[in-house]
């Protein structure tokens, strides 16, 4: 998996694919970021850790606007994918979205069949122009997400039916389906057993190849297993961002050096 | 140590295994003094008793491995808490190589028992020993207080020790060129004496595995090294 972190010191030559530019934001009157900078290598998984309350989860769901959607919520400051404002007004959040796939804590497939979830995303963006295409795209993406060889007999029985794994493992499926360049993990294997922990991790390094992952995760094993590079968050601070080597044994900032080892909540 | 982990049974694992090298600490402590004592009054007794004591220090080294090998399954330790673990490991080995050294010394005197010493090395020995064993003590308390100023001072006066190695090494050779029945005797002092001069390394890489322990990273200038022997040749 994370092939030893001395490789680390290479990542410097790495191209920028996100960058956050004194980034704040509110709900209501609360300060839920402050003044974040943070450039996320294209390529390359991004762990956020941080204890419950810090502002990671709100900083990710910022990379994809999804905190438009909540009325309360204000974002200043700049997020650049590929060098380009995503908060420009000309910007269509549900492009950006398919450009910027999410998977969250929970597994959440649609109530249709598992064909229709992975389906789902190539149809609305008009990713495929026959039945065949799509049938590629569904297949290839399951593929992806180490799933395939479980479903492929069953493509049409409703996804719901899928065990707690496997229906994460859909989602990752139905996530990447439409070649987003960045995906977004929002504690992906919280709710799954070691076995499909390790199969998601395993598939999280693969789609290193092709797309920058940031992933929250509150498993410290797990940031030091999957990522190349950690940021710890505390109280809406970026406290420390550096290779996830150095951060699990000699991080700088003491506050990380507290959470990492276990000495505050 | 810094706060305490908020889960306390995990600062008890890694407060056991640092009270266990500081046993440790102390048992080897006792086969430095007690083997060069033991080599200047020829004292084959206590040097019986230095040998013997050695298990007891094997014991401990097998014991630390074994817990700290427990402490990163069950708790991976990350930062300072890995570093105490991975530093308390080396700390193990060198402190039982240390206790090699010291029956080694102990074993020789048994040989030296039956020859009859013309030179008073063995109180310069017993002396070279007295100062790796204080660096040691130092190396320790440096350890227990998170003391790294205290470490540089053990690692710089290693140089003494190298020095009084040297001065060894030639006084030996002179009195082997003197007359050849010395021989046997000076063959035994010399490897006491190197066997000392390698205490002192180890001492010197506890000191440097505190300084690791602490700031995270190894000191960076090379260790002062004063043992000339190895280009040493006198003239015949």
């Amino acid at each position: 998996m994370n092939t030893m972190n001395m490789l680390d010191k290479n990542l410097d030559t790495k191209t920028t694919k996100i960058a956050a530019r004194d980034v704040n934001v509110y709900y209501g009157d609360s300060h839920a970021i402050k003044d974040v900078n943070v450039e996320i290598d294209a390529n390359t998984v991004t762990a956020f850790i941080g204890p419950s309350g810090c502002g990671k989860s709100t900083f990710l769901r910022c990379i994809n606007r999804m905190n438009d959607t909540i009325d309360v919520c204000r974002v200043t400051g700049d997020i650049l994918l590929d060098g380009e404002d995503i908060y420009d007004k000309r910007v269509d959040p549900v492009q950006l979205r398919a450009r910027v796939g999410m998977v969250f804590q929970k597994p959440n497939p649609f109530p249709k069949s598992i064909y229709d979830n992975v389906a789902y995303g190539p149809r609305i963006h008009g990713l495929s122009r026959n039945k065949a295409e799509l049938d590629e795209i569904v297949e290839k993406s399951l593929r992806r997400a180490a799933i395939w060889e479980e479903v492929k007999d069953r493509l049409h029985a409703p996804g719901t039916g899928l065990s707690g794994g496997q229906q994460q493992r859909l989602c990752i499926a139905r996530a990447i389906a439409t070649e987003p360049e960045v995906l977004l993990m929002d504690e992906p294997c919280s709710a799954l057993d070691p076995i499909a922990t390790a199969q998601v991790e395993e598939l999280i390094d693969e789609l290193r190849a092709n797309y920058s992952v940031v992933i929250v995760t509150h498993s410290m094993q797990q940031a030091a297993r999957v990522s190349q590079k950690t940021a710890f968050f505390h109280l809406g601070n970026l406290v420390e961002f550096g290779p996830t080597g150095q951060i699990f044994t000699n991080p700088d900032d003491p506050r990380t050096e507290s959470y990492i080892t276990g000495r505050i909540g | 140590m810094v706060e305490q982990h908020i889960a306390s049974a995990f600062d008890r694992d890694l407060e056991a295994i640092q009270a266990q090298i500081m046993k440790m600490g102390g048992l080897v402590e006792a086969a430095i003094v007690d083997s060069a004592r033991a080599l200047e009054t020829r004292d084959e007794e206590l040097a019986q008793q230095v040998r013997k004591r050695d298990q007891a220090i094997d014991g401990l080294e097998e014991m630390i491995n074994e817990d700290s090998a427990r402490v990163i399954a069950t708790r991976a330790p990350a930062a300072v808490d890995l570093r105490v673990v991975l530093s308390v490991m080396k700390i193990a080995g060198n402190l039982e190589r240390i206790g090699d050294y010291s029956k080694n010394i102990a074993k020789r005197t048994g040989v030296l028992v039956q020859w009859h010493d013309s030179t008073d090395s063995s109180s310069a020995l017993r002396r070279m020993a007295r100062e790796v064993e204080l660096m040691l003590k130092d190396a320790l308390d440096a350890y227990i207080q998170r003391d790294t100023e205290l470490a540089a001072d053990v690692i710089i006066r290693d140089q003494e020790v190298d020095q009084m190695y040297n001065a060894l090494f030639r006084e030996f050779l002179t009195h082997m060129m003197e007359d050849p029945r010395n021989i046997t005797a000076c063959m035994h002092l010399h490897f006491i004496a190197k066997n000392i001069e390698r205490m002192g390394d180890h001492v010197t890489s506890i000191a440097e595995e505190l300084i690791y322990l602490v700031t995270g990273n190894r000191p960076e200038d090379e260790r002062p090294k004063a043992d000339m022997t190895s280009t040493t040749a006198e003239e015949v």
